[in-house]
């Protein structure tokens, strides 16, 4: 243990410890802005700079590991004049228009700004100084220089959470920026729209791409129809944005708030995550069947899941070869999107040209999925609007709706019905478990073997897991699956999605199938989910998953009512015809920069 | 008048068996190699002036089986052209100090790092280093020299940079600690030493530390080799004993009109005249890494700052935003003031800016930008206003 004492306290943390971290056990409160849990330590917006008595200069006190005897004060003047004057410096080469911005009140330079540096400017204006480059390219997000504040958050993250690089730091001094393979708009290079480098901003220069105002439109247009889908991992983050702890589930408040902003027909994206794995579970026990019993030579294992569009563009981008290994189903919004316009048109007898489709995700990637124009199987543009949650939460305060004190209401019907396996989805190593729950039971007419269904090997944070299910007692359909042992595995991130690539690439994966989730924490620590996201609320947030699935009466997808209900009125049997056609889709093979 | 006066030196140009002179490091210790460079009192070339000895103490006392020793060759500092020459002229010695560092610090592997824009001294440096391979294996001793060569950028001077450049990364500071000499090039030990620094620790090996601190002052032994240029008549590389006042430095190669030195280059201090006297050039005084630029009455100090300025504008790494701000700030600043445009008090904001920057940027760099800043401000402010 190493002594120091901060603002004359004494304490004793282990050797290693920053002195961020030990002023913070001491409830001393630094302000950071370049820091953040997640990524490694970077000391360059120096704006936590504190004084250590003896040394020459000030210390970044995220940076400084502790050592013995330290005497260390965080609120000097030396210290405070240094601070203003660095968030002076910040202010000076940031675009303010914070009265209009997106991320006025939600904005940590912001905050910054009232603590330290109110009143007179000090610094001359460089904005006008510099061509600065508003990138509009993406569907999912916009990336504007104007408001960049240099604190590489948004390089750290997709070099080190997603591997992929798609920004980086370009050019020095003055002009360094932060810019991508040849200065390339965004929607031009690798990146994967996953919005983990939106959700760890601390500014407006990495924004979503809002959708408000089209939703708001279509709501007040009385020629519209417009039905709306919730994700999984919506339910357990919207709260946050609302002034609820992480990991409180909201759902059906949030039902009741968007019946109440005025969506037609309030639907469940749970639905279709059932639906995906009756899908994707007969996908691969067919592929099994096909490669192990009639040797089939072109179909290839592991079979990868496709309900995450950061994955989906993350492996077009870097492991083309490996496209048919994904699954051919469309993500859960997807599936729903195509059936909104088709099944649910049908039945509510709806024209499906004036049905709008509008989805709340924890994800900014599926506002680049519904753009894909393989996305059209009803004859339209499958899903209209992607929202975020967080862009949810704008809305509801828009409308004016006290969120706490709204009554829960239930999801309408036809496409509304869920069961835990569905809830799951929204948490790494859930698509696994719901698939396991289903896939398991269709081969051995039996319950998996997992106290109360819970497939504990497949869970937790853990950047890949694994696990072996030995199959036995099966139906004389599935006879050649006897004893067999099913390998599965997990990743989620693409730094550890690239992890198994690597392996598969190297043909060194034992795997059978493989589920992969872009984002850390699969869709909960999504880059659509509110700001702050750490390990700590993705654990919250986690947590409150399974209790979701653990309330749910019914726990596993091939006994949820209404997908029992659509195969027999109108899709026939997983993997038909219709199904192919408005449920199952292809990939398109893209530049690795 | 400073106690030594100005007196000129041939230590590092002198020509030397080098096979002699390292055959009798190689007999002598690893402690007794560090022993005589504590004793000798040298101080690094480079400009920041740590005790040479002290850091190969520190790397030497690491466990792990790798370390490295860097051979700092990426001179950017404006005004400094004396390891060109050095390199040049005598390479054998350069790498000789590798060698001896080397075994003081038990590293086997040497990198060069060498200024991208000397790249044309390469072919006859390889040519005189495979003689230096060739001559340590006759001497039985293991030890091998890469050259890596830089693109250019003056943040690859700094250690920390040069490492990550080295690494095939984006030449920028890391956080210190760990130093360089715990963690350095590839996370391994390293001493990273100033080209003119390794071939003095070759003479202080031949001449003995002795010998050596006859030279000098206490704070500043031995001698050191200097750029010289600006308004003189005899512009070069002249090696001159360390102590002698900046007066006796420019009645030497002033031009009769000399009415400031910039020592140190861009990153250094601006001593005017009426300080000359009382201005020892050495780290009791004004420390330079060898740049000495004078400037005669017909030059404008404005015009000097705003060139200084300019050069950090683009040269800082633009990671930590003192530096990249700040030299932003300083250099619009001055622009402002001289056009009218603001308070010629701002002059006092943008002087506590330096100094902000001084204390509160991750490296050297952003760090001694506020040196000329403040020196050439509070000696020339006229000349920056009107």
């Amino acid at each position: 243990m190493i002594k120091l004492t901060i603002n004359d306290q004494s304490i004793s943390v282990p050797a290693g410890t920053t002195v961020l971290a030990a002023a913070k056990k001491l409830n001393i409160n630094i302000p950071t802005l370049c820091n953040h849990p997640d990524l490694c330590v970077a000391g360059i917006c120096r704006v936590c700079v504190v004084e250590q008595t003896g040394a020459r200069t000030l210390i970044a006190s995220c940076a400084m590991p502790v050592s013995e005897g330290m005497d260390i004060h965080t609120n000097t003047l030396k210290v405070r004049n240094a601070r203003r004057h660095i968030v002076e410096l910040l202010l000076s080469e940031h675009r303010s228009d914070c009265t209009k911005c997106y991320k006025n009140q939600k904005c940590e330079l912001q905050a910054l700004a009232n603590e330290y540096a109110f009143g007179d400017t000090v610094f001359l204006s460089l904005v006008e100084d510099h061509k600065y480059n508003i990138d509009r390219s993406s569907p999912s997000f916009i990336k504007d220089d104007s408001k960049c504040i240099h604190c590489q958050r948004c390089v750290r993250t997709c070099a080190e959470l997603q591997s992929v690089s798609a920004i980086a730091v370009a050019n020095k001094g003055a002009h360094q920026k932060i810019s991508s393979f040849l200065d390339r708009p965004m929607s031009h290079v690798v990146c994967t729209n996953c919005g983990q480098c939106v959700n760890r901003c601390p500014t407006g220069a990495l924004v979503e791409k809002t959708y408000i105002d089209q939703v708001w439109d279509a709501i007040y247009d009385p020629e519209k129809h417009v039905v709306v889908q919730t994700a999984p991992a919506v339910r357990v983050a919207l709260g946050e944005d609302l002034g609820y702890d992480p990991g409180e589930r909201v759902t059906g408040k949030m039902v009741t708030a968007l019946r109440q902003l005025g969506f037609d027909s309030v639907l469940d994206t749970d639905f279709t995550a059932d639906l995906t794995i009756m899908e994707e579970g007969t996908e691969l026990l067919t592929r099994l069947k096909k490669i192990l019993v009639d040797g089939n030579k072109e179909l290839a294992l592991p079979m990868f899941t496709s309900c995450s569009p950061g994955w989906i563009k993350f492996i077009e981008h870097k492991y083309p070869e490996f496209l048919s290994n994904l699954s051919t189903c469309k993500s859960p919004q997807q599936m729903f999107g195509a059936l909104a316009k088709t099944y649910y048109a049908q039945k509510r007898k709806i024209d499906p040209a004036k049905i709008v489709s509008v989805s709340i995700m924890p994800c900014t990637a599926k506002k680049y999925e519904a753009d894909r124009p393989e996305m059209r199987a009803s004859g339209f543009k499958d899903i209209d609007y992607v929202l975020t949650t967080r862009e949810l939460a704008v809305m509801i305060k828009q409308a004016g709706l006290d969120f706490r004190s709204l009554e829960s209401s239930n999801y309408d019907s036809i496409m509304g019905d869920s069961t835990g396996a569905g809830v799951i989805f929204g948490a790494t190593g859930g698509v696994m478990e719901a698939a396991l729950r289903t896939a398991y039971e269709i081969v051995t007419g039996r319950e998996i073997p997992f106290k109360n269904l819970n497939i504990t090997p497949v869970r937790g944070m853990d950047g890949v897991k694994e696990a072996t299910v030995k199959i036995e007692g099966c139906t004389d359909d599935w006879k050649f699956l006897e004893g067999a042992e099913l390998k599965v595995a997990i990743a989620h991130g693409l730094v550890n999605a690239n992890k198994l690539m690597k392996e598969v690439r190297a043909g060194k994966s034992p795997y059978h199938f493989i589920e992969i989730m872009a984002c850390p924490g699969g869709c909960i620590g999504g880059g659509g989910q509110p700001i702050p996201t750490s390990m700590e609320i993705r654990k919250n947030r986690m947590k409150a998953i399974y209790a979701e699935d653990e309330h749910m009466v019914l726990r596993k997808s091939h006994e949820n009512p209404d997908v029992i209900a659509i195969y027999k009125e109108f899709l026939g049997k997983p993997n038909s015809h219709v199904s192919h056609e408005l449920l199952h889709t292809h990939y398109t093979e893209r530049d690795s920069y | 008048m400073g106690k030594k006066g100005l007196s000129k030196v041939d230590l590092i140009f002198e020509k030397v068996d080098p096979k002699e002179v390292l055959t009798k490091a190689f007999k002598m210790t690893s402690d007794g190699i560090i022993k005589e460079m504590l004793d000798s009192g040298l101080k690094g070339r480079g400009g920041a002036g740590f005790p040479t000895g002290l850091k190969w103490k520190y790397t030497a006392a690491e466990k792990e089986p790798v370390k490295y020793i860097v051979c700092n060759a990426d001179e950017g500092e404006p005004g400094t052209f004396k390891d060109r020459e050095i390199l040049d002229k005598v390479s054998y010695k350069v790498y000789g100090g590798m060698a001896i560092a080397g075994k003081a610090i038990g590293a086997r592997n040497g990198i060069v790092y060498l200024r991208g824009e000397y790249r044309f001294l390469l072919p006859q440096l390889m040519k005189e280093l495979e003689s230096f391979h060739k001559m340590i294996s006759e001497i039985g001793y293991d030890f091998k020299i890469n050259y890596c060569l830089g693109s250019g950028a003056y943040i690859c001077g700094e250690e920390s940079a040069l490492f990550e450049s080295v690494e095939g990364f984006r030449g920028e500071p890391r956080n210190k600690p760990p130093y360089p000499t715990t963690s350095g090039v590839f996370g391994k030990p390293t001493s990273i030493n100033n080209v003119e620094t390794l071939v003095t620790t070759m003479m202080i090996i031949k001449h003995g530390a002795a010998k050596f601190t006859e030279l000098g002052t206490k704070d500043s032994r031995g001698s050191k080799v200097f750029s010289v240029s600006g308004d003189t008549p005899t512009p070069g590389i002249f090696e001159l004993e360390l102590g002698m006042t900046v007066q006796e430095f420019v009645n030497e190669f002033g031009d009769g009109d000399t009415k400031a030195v910039q020592v140190g280059g861009a990153s250094g201090f601006c001593v005017p005249r009426k300080k000359f006297q009382n201005t020892i050039i050495g780290f009791e005084g004004v420390p330079t890494g060898g740049s000495m630029k004078l400037f005669n009455s017909s030059r404008s100090m404005y015009n000097v700052l705003h060139n200084y300025l300019d050069f950090f504008v683009e040269e800082s790494c633009g990671q930590c935003t003192p530096c990249r701000v700040g030299c932003q700030q300083l250099l619009k600043g001055v622009e402002k003031v001289k056009k009218g445009e603001v308070k010629s008090t701002y002059l006092n904001e943008l002087i506590k800016l330096a100094d902000t920057m001084k204390i509160a940027s991750k490296c050297g760099l952003g760090q001694s930008v506020g040196n000329a800043f403040r020196t050439i401000v509070e000696n020339f402010r006229e000349e920056i206003i009107y």
